[in-house]
C-alpha cells in the first residue's frame, strides 16, 4: 500500500489500477533494503556520532571515559588553535588542484581527440598507479626528492641554483605528492566531458571566425566544465583532508589539518577536539562546493 | 554578374599564400568562386583529381555526386577544413587557399549541423557577431531568426528543437556573418522527405533574397536540380558534367550523367552521318538522332531516350514516320504509381527497357506479356561515346 502511495495521481488516471500495481510491486524498495542498511549503518551512525563527540567534555579521556556535555567550547578552541592549519590545508589542496588542472587537461584533452589508436593505453596508464599501493607510490617521491637524490643534485649543479637547495620536507614536496596522486581523478572526469564532445564543433567555430584559442575559451572549456567542476571538487576535497603526503613529505610546520586530527585522536587522545576539527572541515568544504556549483553554473552535475 | 569575367593571373599571385590575406582584385567586392587545378590526396588515394570550377557570384550551385565522390572535400578546401594537396582556391580573383578557416569569409552548414549544445538559439545565431564588439547584434540576431521563421525560440537550446528547425538554426548561424559564399554540406540529409521538400523551396526563397553564391552539396539529384541554377555532377574527384539541371538531364554527355541525373535506357549501336540527322543501327532497326544533342557523330554509340520520352504503341499501329521506333517488345512488368505507370519492355536481344507513361486515361494501360512497340521523337534521343561503362552511376541515387 505504501508502494502505491507514491505513485503520482495523473499516473493513476491513465492506466488501470490492476496494470500499475504489477509494475510497482514491492521488489524496488527490497532491493533498496542492502543499501540503506549499509548508508544508515557506515555513514549517518559515524557522522551522528562524530557530531556527539566534538560536544564532549574535554576532561574526559580513555580512562576516565567520555560525557557529552554539549560543550561548544571546543570549537571555539579547536578554531582558536588550529585555524592556521585548516588555512594552510586550504592553500596547499588549492594550489594541488591548479597544477592538477594545468597537467590534467591538456592530458585529457590529448587522450580524448589525439590520441587515436593510444588512446586505451594512455587512458591505462593514468590509471595504472592506483595498482601500487598510495603510501608506496609517496614513499617514492621521498626517494625522489631527498637531498642526495637524482633531482636535487642536478638542480644545484645549475648556476642559479643555491648550493644547500632541498626540496623534501618543504611546502613544494607537500604540493607535488598532493598533485600527483590526485591527477588521475582530475583527468578521467575531463577525459569523460572532453570525450563527449563532437570535435566537428570546433571545425564550426573556426568557420564562424574563432580562431583556435577563441574556439577553445567560447567552446571546449564551456563544454568541459562539467568535467573541470566534477575533477576540482575530486582532487580539492581529499587533498584537503589528506595526511600521508604531509607526513612522508613534509616538515612539523606544514602540518596539515589532517595530520593535526589523526595526531589529536591517537596520540594525544583529545577526541573532543579532534571531532570539532573533523565537523568543521566537513561544513566547510560542502560549504565551499554548494558556492563553487553554483557559481560554476553548473548545477545539473550534483 | 552572369558571365564569369577573365581574371588576369599576375606574377605575383604566390604572394598571397602563407596566411596574410591578398588584396582583393581589381576593386571589386565579391567575386567568383575559382577552384583551379585543385587535387586532393589522402594517402594514395585520390579523393578530389585536378579539379577546375567556377562557381559565379550569386548563384546557386550545386554538387552532385555518389558518396565518396569527392564533393565534400571539395566543400571542405573551400571551407578551409582541408588543403590541397595541389591547386589553389581564388574567391574574387584573390588566393584563399592559404587562409585559416576563420580568415575565409566563407560559412558553413554542417550536414551535422554542429550547433554549439552550451548556448541558446540567440547565442548560436550570434556566435560569428561576436568577434567584434558590435552593438545592434541582438537586432541582426532578430532579424536573421524572423528570416528562418524562428523568432519564438531565440532562449531555447539546441537539444530543444527538432531537425528541421536545428537546420534552420544553423542556416541562420551562417548566414548572419553575410559571407561571399555560403557551403551547404548534406543540409537536408537527416530531414524526413517532407521536410526535406519544403525546406528545398525555402533555401531557395532565402537564396533569392539574400543574393549570397550558395555552394550545395549533395547526392539526392533531385534536391540539386529542384534548386540550383547550376549543378556540377562528380564521380571519382573530377567533374563529369556542369550546367543548367535542364541541359544536364536532356543533354548528357556521359553514361554516369545519364543515369546518376534520373534514368536512361542506352541502347548499343552504330552511327553513320545522314544529312543532317544522325542514323543509328540498332539491333537491325534504324533509329535517328539529332547532332546538337550528341557526343559522337559516327562509330560505336551508345543511343540513350529517357523512359518518359517514350511511348508504348500496339505493335500492329500503323507507322508513323517521324519517329523512331523500336518494335519486338513484350511487356514484362507493369507498375503503377499514381500520376504514372512504369513499365518494363523486352526487346528481343534480350535487354529491358524503361518506359513512363503518364495516366492521361486516353487508352487503358497495357499488360504485361502484351506485344508493344516503342516510340520517340528524334529529337530526344542522345548519342554517348560506347568506351564507356554503360551501368556507370545507375542505382547510385539514394532517394
Amino acid at each position: 500500500m505504501t508502494a502505491l502511495g507514491h505513485l503520482p495521481t495523473p499516473a493513476n488516471t491513465v492506466a488501470p489500477e490492476r496494470d500499475e500495481g504489477h509494475r510497482r510491486g514491492p521488489a524496488g524498495y527490497l532491493l533498496m533494503i542492502p543499501g540503506t542498511v549499509w548508508l544508515a549503518l557506515f555513514f549517518v551512525l559515524p557522522t551522528v556520532t562524530l557530531a556527539a563527540s566534538s560536544l564532549y567534555d574535554p576532561s574526559g579521556s580513555l580512562l576516565n571515559g567520555y560525557q557529552m556535555t554539549w560543550h561548544w567550547q571546543n570549537y571555539t578552541e579547536a578554531l582558536r588553535e588550529y585555524a592556521p592549519i585548516f588555512l594552510r590545508s586550504f592553500l596547499y589542496a588549492f594550489a594541488a588542484t591548479v597544477v592538477c588542472l594545468l597537467l590534467g587537461f591538456p592530458l585529457a584533452y590529448a587522450i580524448a581527440f589525439k590520441a587515436g589508436r593510444w588512446k586505451n593505453l594512455m587512458l591505462v596508464a593514468v590509471i595504472a598507479p592506483f595498482f601500487t599501493s598510495f603510501l608506496v607510490r609517496t614513499l617514492s617521491w621521498k626517494f625522489l626528492l631527498s637531498d642526495n637524490g637524482f633531482i636535487v643534485q642536478t638542480l644545484s649543479s645549475l648556476p642559479a641554483v643555491p648550493d644547500d637547495l632541498r626540496l623534501l620536507a618543504t611546502p613544494f614536496a607537500v604540493i607535488t605528492g598532493l598533485a600527483y596522486n590526485f591527477l588521475p581523478f582530475m583527468v578521467l572526469p575531463l577525459y569523460a566531458s572532453l570525450e563527449k564532445m563532437d570535435p566537428r564543433l570546433l571545425e564550426a567555430a573556426g568557420d564562424l571566425y574563432a580562431s583556435p584559442v577563441n574556439g577553445f575559451l567560447r567552446v571546449t572549456l564551456p563544454l568541459a566544465m562539467p568535467g573541470v567542476v566534477a575533477g576540482t571538487l575530486l582532487t580539492f576535497i581529499p587533498a584537503a583532508g589528506d595526511f600521508i603526503n604531509d607526513e612522508l613529505l613534509g616538515n612539523p610546520r606544514t602540518r596539515m589539518i589532517g595530520n593535526t586530527i589523526q595526531q589529536l585522536f591517537l596520540q594525544a587522545g583529545d577526541v573532543a577536539t579532534a571531532s570539532a576539527l573533523s565537523v568543521t572541515m566537513m561544513v566547510v568544504i560542502v560549504l565551499m562546493v554548494l558556492v563553487y556549483v553554483r557559481k560554476a553554473g553548473t548545477e545539473d552535475l550534483v | 554578374m552572369t558571365t564569369a569575367p577573365i581574371r588576369e593571373t599576375h606574377g605575383g599571385d604566390m604572394t598571397g599564400r602563407g596566411g596574410e590575406k591578398p588584396e582583393p582584385g581589381g576593386g571589386q567586392q565579391a567575386g567568383d568562386l575559382e577552384l583551379r587545378n585543385v587535387t586532393k590526396r589522402f594517402g594514395s588515394f585520390v579523393a578530389v583529381d585536378d579539379l577546375d570550377l567556377t562557381v559565379p557570384h550569386g548563384s546557386f550551385f550545386a554538387l552532385l555526386g555518389a558518396s565518396g565522390c569527392g564533393k565534400t572535400t571539395t566543400l571542405r578546401m573551400v571551407a578551409g577544413l582541408e588543403r590541397p594537396t595541389q591547386g589553389q582556391v581564388l574567391l574574387g580573383g584573390s588566393d584563399i587557399s592559404g587562409l585559416k578557416p576563420y580568415k575565409r569569409p566563407v560559412n558553413t552548414v554542417f550536414q551535422s549541423y554542429a550547433l554549439f549544445p552550451h548556448l541558446t538559439v540567440f547565442e548560436n545565431v550570434a556566435f560569428g557577431l561576436r568577434r567584434t564588439k558590435g552593438s545592434d547584434i541582438s537586432r541582426k540576431v532578430g532579424e536573421m531568426l524572423e528570416l528562418v521563421q524562428l523568432q519564438e525560440y531565440g532562449q531555447r537550446r539546441p537539444a530543444q528543437l527538432s531537425g528541421g528547425q536545428q537546420q534552420r538554426v544553423a542556416l541562420a548561424r551562417a548566414l548572419i556573418n553575410r559571407p561571399q559564399v555560403l557551403l551547404l554540406d548534406e543540409p537536408l540529409g537527416a530531414l524526413d522527405l517532407k521536410l526535406r521538400r519544403a525546406m528545398q523551396i525555402e533555401l531557395k526563397r532565402i537564396q533569392t533574397e539574400v543574393r549570397i553564391t550558395f555552394v550545395h552539396v549533395t547526392h539526392d539529384q533531385e534536391e540539386a536540380m529542384t534548386m540550383a541554377d547550376t549543378i556540377a555532377v562528380m564521380n571519382a574527384g573530377v567533374v563529369e558534367q556542369m550546367g543548367h539541371p535542364a541541359e544536364l538531364y536532356e543533354h548528357p554527355r556521359t553514361t554516369f550523367v545519364a543515369n546518376f541525373l534520373g534514368q536512361s535506357n542506352l541502347l548499343e549501336g552504330q552511327a553513320r552521318s545522314a544529312g543532317a540527322e544522325i542514323e543509328v543501327d540498332v539491333q537491325g532497326a534504324t533509329l535517328r538522332a539529332v547532332p546538337e544533342r550528341s557526343s559522337v557523330g559516327s562509330g560505336p554509340v551508345r543511343l540513350g531516350v529517357r523512359p518518359e520520352k517514350v511511348s508504348l504503341v500496339d505493335s500492329s499501329a500503323p507507322v508513323d514516320g517521324q519517329l523512331n521506333r523500336l518494335g519486338g517488345g513484350v511487356v514484362t512488368d507493369v507498375s503503377f504509381v499514381g500520376v504514372s505507370t512504369q513499365y518494363l519492355v523486352r526487346m528481343p536481344w534480350g535487354q529491358e527497357l524503361m518506359v513512363f507513361e503518364q495516366n492521361t486515361g486516353q487508352r487503358p494501360s497495357y499488360a504485361g506479356g502484351s506485344s508493344v512497340d516503342l516510340c520517340w521523337r528524334p529529337e530526344h534521343a542522345f548519342l554517348l561515346d560506347a568506351g564507356q561503362d554503360a551501368k556507370a552511376g545507375a542505382g547510385l541515387d539514394a532517394v
